[in-house]
């Protein structure tokens, strides 16, 4: 819709548009701040910062704070960067993610192809569990991942986020495959096809958009996580953002912001990267998680 | 026992019956088409014969073999659906020869079958296109590739031709037709429009309101429709039905109906048996054809009566002129020559074919049998 | 007639296979979401320390829960804390939306600018936002090197203030957001209406008034939902920016709930503060996913 054609801007008149424009651009500025800081602080030395502006551009640039985040600031009590804990992350995300679409995809298909009594309950149940507050089940969590022997480690935060990715899996694909045409699977299901068939065959192919939005979803939440990270693999196994908090928070020796700075940066990063290849996507499955049913 | 039997089938959602106790038996090489309003059980009971909805009670049998649990894809049959349903990522030679790879058929058999359907079929260039880049009339003849190349049974249409415009509806319907009368396979053809339904059918079932309401060919169903409902859904424009008294004169039994000015028009029966329900009300049922201006009256009819009555509108299709007017309190058409003199609001007198009228009983709204 | 007793194998393993395929993700989130909050409200009912006990002890949690002054700054500081980020951010998505749907120059580089924070972790924006509102080296120390000599800027460290830097960070993660939802309210309103009022004689500011607004009805309920059920999880945020400091100046029911559990040794009363949370936000959410689980029907 554009309530703005042509002719009503000019009747909103020059003032008015500009004072939009100063408005947006004033927003844009608001949200590029903290990133801007951030960067310009990283690549200054931290004599600057302390004694200089935070907002001025660096007088000398050096990587040497990029190159301690990574590799040698004390991280808890070992001097080892971010790091292992990034790669720790890596192998968190990477299967929970992979396993909680596969699953999505299958549940999406069996919810709107295969409906049977109770589907719309088993549904409900599988999407409310998408927005329970997790300090309920911090404690019994806690005990089970003890029991299994899988406490502070990384399968157990895999376990984890795989747990709690599936509803919204489940709720990406069963609200992507409501609208695909259901005579195309009875027109594979009357020349032969089965039930994985059927999927491979007929939905798969079609399933790349939302297969997208769901990664990148599971993906930005998964590598953004720090309750469950903080809570169950703290020490060696925590994933980056446990690590950042410990590098930014330690209260031993000189606070070297531009080494947390970087170190904010890098935990940023993947996330930042895929929001900027994929930007569409992303926007798409914020809107899917808020527009439900 | 016929070629495709249903047998006492119902079918039931919980506890609403939604189809009530249909019994059709199909030979071989017919055309059956099932027709009727939306909601009336006519696509139900077609995916029942193709497997995809569960059989209530009752039996289906495909060449004296029960079907009723057996999958779709053992039933041997072949279905082309409203929308297609084209598998979108595959080509067209894939999407036609899917089912015989499904089926597990060698790969020289399958680009066989394939090339003599597409050249039966006309569509040899497209075969290595995508649904998406064909055009609508292609698509339906791809859907129709795909069904035929599985060599089924029997053929199933659901309203294939809805998603097209009018002008390739009508050339689609010849090709069909075409197609059936060369390669004589049974069809079962679910459509909501009774042109189609009285062009293509060798039998049609009138269905409405789970109740398949009038079973028999397409000269059964418009000249003698069972009731109310079969007459002014089938036939375009509607059966007038307009309600009328039965009055003896001099031994003949006449209809009485009120006229636009509130008098009474005396039409001649031509059927004995009326006179048993002299002195009764009735529904008169007129097809608009056999109101006429005296001209055009059929020359064959033994019983044609003059109606003199005011013209309401007039509506020079181009090939007939429909002229309304009111009969009973009811608008009723006439299907007048194109080059008819009527004008607008005068007195004319309409030629009424009294040997194609028929009566219903106003309770039941079922015809009063000859 | 002959009756294919085969009837057949295979269309009985199609339709067992469907659910076969569900059942373990349905056994899962019914172990891991519905056995556990069965397990953290039994819990609550106990006198568990340390580690779980099952010696029940009726309300007592929850009645001493209601008596501890930490309990009670958190639930005013989420209350504080949940209706201005609800508020702002509304407002905020809400005037950008409006002002980006106006046929802007740029559209396309100044919506992702909106929005990218929220592709980002809470506990880098917590990071960055922490040194940024910093007195000594942040915008206050700024300010005094461009001259501005008697700008004061510390509500991080002020006990009654901090919270309020704590909605400052949260609106700036995700108004960009809210924008991008209302924005896809506007593109949907049916160009046609808004040429009839048009014609009808609206002004651009009765337009939005009296027409369009009212049309983003179910935008606005979509933004209520997600953002007081990110409201009441947020965690992440204060953890980084404050730590739940100064002193317990912003301690929020979710930094509550886990510092009692893991590192004060009240696990009973721990689980009873996350009953509590659980309860708030199925009070807004059921009904919520109720109505749109309907309205799919």
């Amino acid at each position: 819709m554009s309530v703005a054609t042509q002719d009503n801007a000019a009747s909103v008149g020059r003032v008015g548009r500009t004072f939009v424009y100063l408005t947006l651009l004033l927003f844009a500025l608001f949200y590029l701040l903290p990133f801007f800081i951030m960067v310009v602080n990283s690549v200054k030395p931290l004599s600057e910062i302390t004694g200089g502006n935070m907002m001025a551009l660096p007088q000398e640039w050096t990587i040497a704070p990029w190159l301690s985040a990574w590799s040698t600031a004390q991280i808890g009590v070992e001097p080892t960067g971010l790091r292992p804990y990034f790669w720790n992350s890596i192998r968190m995300v990477v299967p929970a993610v992979v396993i909680c679409t596969i699953i999505g995809a299958l549940n999406g298909y069996v919810l709107t192809k295969w409906r049977f009594r109770g589907d719309t309950i088993i549904f409900g149940l599988m999407l409310f569990s998408c927005f329970i507050p997790f300090q309920i089940v911090l404690i019994p969590m806690a005990r089970i991942l003890g029991i299994l022997e899988i406490a502070g480690t990384t399968t157990g935060l895999v376990l984890v986020h795989v747990v709690y990715g599936i509803g919204f899996a489940t709720l990406y694909f069963r609200n992507y495959y409501a609208a695909f045409p259901t005579e195309l699977v009875r027109a594979a299901q009357i020349d032969g096809a089965g039930f994985f068939q059927i999927f491979y065959r007929i939905l798969l192919p079609s399933s790349g958009p939302i297969t997208v939005v769901c990664v990148i979803w599971l993906f930005t939440n998964i590598w953004n996580d720090f309750l469950f990270g903080a809570s169950f693999a703290s020490g060696d196994a925590a994933p980056m953002t446990v690590a950042l908090n410990n590098l930014v928070s330690s209260s031993t020796g000189v606070k070297e912001y531009n080494v947390h700075f970087a170190g904010a940066i890098l935990a940023a990063l993947p996330t930042l990267l895929v929001y900027i290849v994929a930007g569409r996507f992303f926007v798409r499955g914020l809107m899917a998680g808020s527009v439900k049913g | 026992m016929g070629f495709l039997d249903i047998n006492h089938v119902t079918k039931s959602y919980g506890n609403v019956e939604v189809l009530h106790r249909v019994d059709i038996a199909v030979e071989e090489g017919e055309f059956l088409v099932l027709v009727g309003p939306s909601g009336c059980g006519k696509s139900t009971l077609l995916n029942m014969i193709a497997g995809l909805e569960g059989i209530t009670s009752g039996e289906i049998s495909i060449k004296d073999r029960v079907m009723n649990g057996v999958h779709p894809s053992k039933r041997n049959i072949a279905m082309v659906f409203q929308s297609y349903a084209l598998y979108p990522n595959m080509s067209v030679a894939q999407n036609i020869t899917f089912g015989l790879e499904m089926h597990g058929t060698p790969k020289p058999e399958r680009e066989k079958a394939l090339k003599d359907v597409a050249s039966l079929l006309q569509i040899d260039h497209l075969l290595d296109r995508k649904p998406g880049q064909l055009s609508g009339g292609q698509r339906q003849r791809v859907a129709m590739g795909r069904a035929l190349v599985r060599n089924p049974d029997v053929f199933l249409f659901d309203e294939p031709l809805s998603n097209l415009d009018a002008k390739l509806r009508v050339d689609m319907r010849t090709e069909i037709k075409k197609l059936h009368q060369n390669l004589k396979t049974t069809v079962v053809y679910v459509t909501h429009d009774q042109i189609e339904a009285m062009t293509l059918s060798t039998r049609i079932a009138v269905m409405f309101d789970g109740y398949v309401q009038q079973l028999g060919t397409p000269k059964e169903i418009y000249d003698t429709p069972e009731n109310v409902f079969v007459a002014t859904f089938m036939g375009s424009p509607a059966m007038n039905v307009v309600p009328a008294k039965v009055e003896m004169v001099d031994g003949v039994p006449h209809a009485k109906v009120a006229r636009a000015e509130g008098d009474d028009a005396l039409l001649a029966f031509a059927q004995d048996n009326m006179s048993e329900w002299a002195g009764k009300d009735i529904l008169l049922g007129i097809r608009p054809e056999a109101i006429t201006d005296p001209e055009g009256a059929d020359r064959d009819s033994n019983c044609i009566v003059t109606l003199a009555n005011r013209v309401g509108v007039t509506e020079p299709s181009g090939a007939d002129t429909f002229v309304t007017m009111t009969l009973g309190g009811k608008d009723v058409i006439a299907r007048m020559r194109a080059d008819t003199t009527v004008q607008v609001d005068e007195m004319f007198d309409f030629a009424v074919n009294m040997e194609k009228a028929v009566a219903f009983d106003p309770q039941t709204e079922a015809r009063i049998k000859a | 007639m002959t009756r294919d007793s085969s009837v057949d194998m295979r269309t009985r393993m199609q339709e067992f296979l469907p659910k076969l395929v569900l059942a373990p993700s349905f056994a899962l989130v019914l172990l891991f979401v519905y056995g556990f909050i069965a397990f953290t409200i039994y819990l609550s009912f106990t006198d568990s320390r340390m580690l779980p006990s099952y010696g029940l002890e009726g309300w007592e949690n929850y009645s001493k829960l209601f008596r501890i002054r930490e309990w009670e700054t958190a639930v005013t500081n989420l209350a504080i804390f949940a209706s201005l980020y609800i508020v702002i951010c509304t407002l905020i998505g809400l005037l950008l939306a409006i002002f980006l749907d106006q046929k802007i120059r740029g559209e396309g580089v100044l919506r992702p600018i909106f929005l990218y924070p929220m592709a980002l972790s809470f506990i880098v924006t917590g990071t960055a936002w922490k040194w940024f509102l910093d007195p000594g080296i942040g915008i206050e120390n700024t300010m005094h090197l461009w001259g501005w000599e008697s700008f004061e800027f510390g509500w991080i460290k002020d006990r009654d203030m901090a919270i309020y830097t704590i909605v400052i960070a949260a609106v700036w993660q995700t108004s960009g957001f809210v924008m991008a939802m209302f924005l896809a309210g506007l593109r949907g309103i049916d160009n046609e209406i808004l040429k009839a009022a048009q014609m009808d004689g609206a002004s651009n500011f009765q337009l939005y008034r009296r027409i369009i607004i009212p049309l983003l009805r179910p935008a606005f309920l979509s933004a209520f939902v997600i953002l007081s059920h990110l409201a009441i999880k947020s965690y992440d945020l204060v953890i980084a920016l404050t730590g739940g400091g100064p002193g317990n100046a912003t301690a929020v029911p979710a930094t509550f709930m886990y510092s009692y559990t893991f590192t004060r040794n009240q696990m009973g009363i721990g689980a009873a503060s996350a009953v509590i949370m659980l309860m708030t936000i199925a009070a807004i959410m059921v009904p919520y996913l109720y109505a749109e689980l309907r309205e799919k029907k």
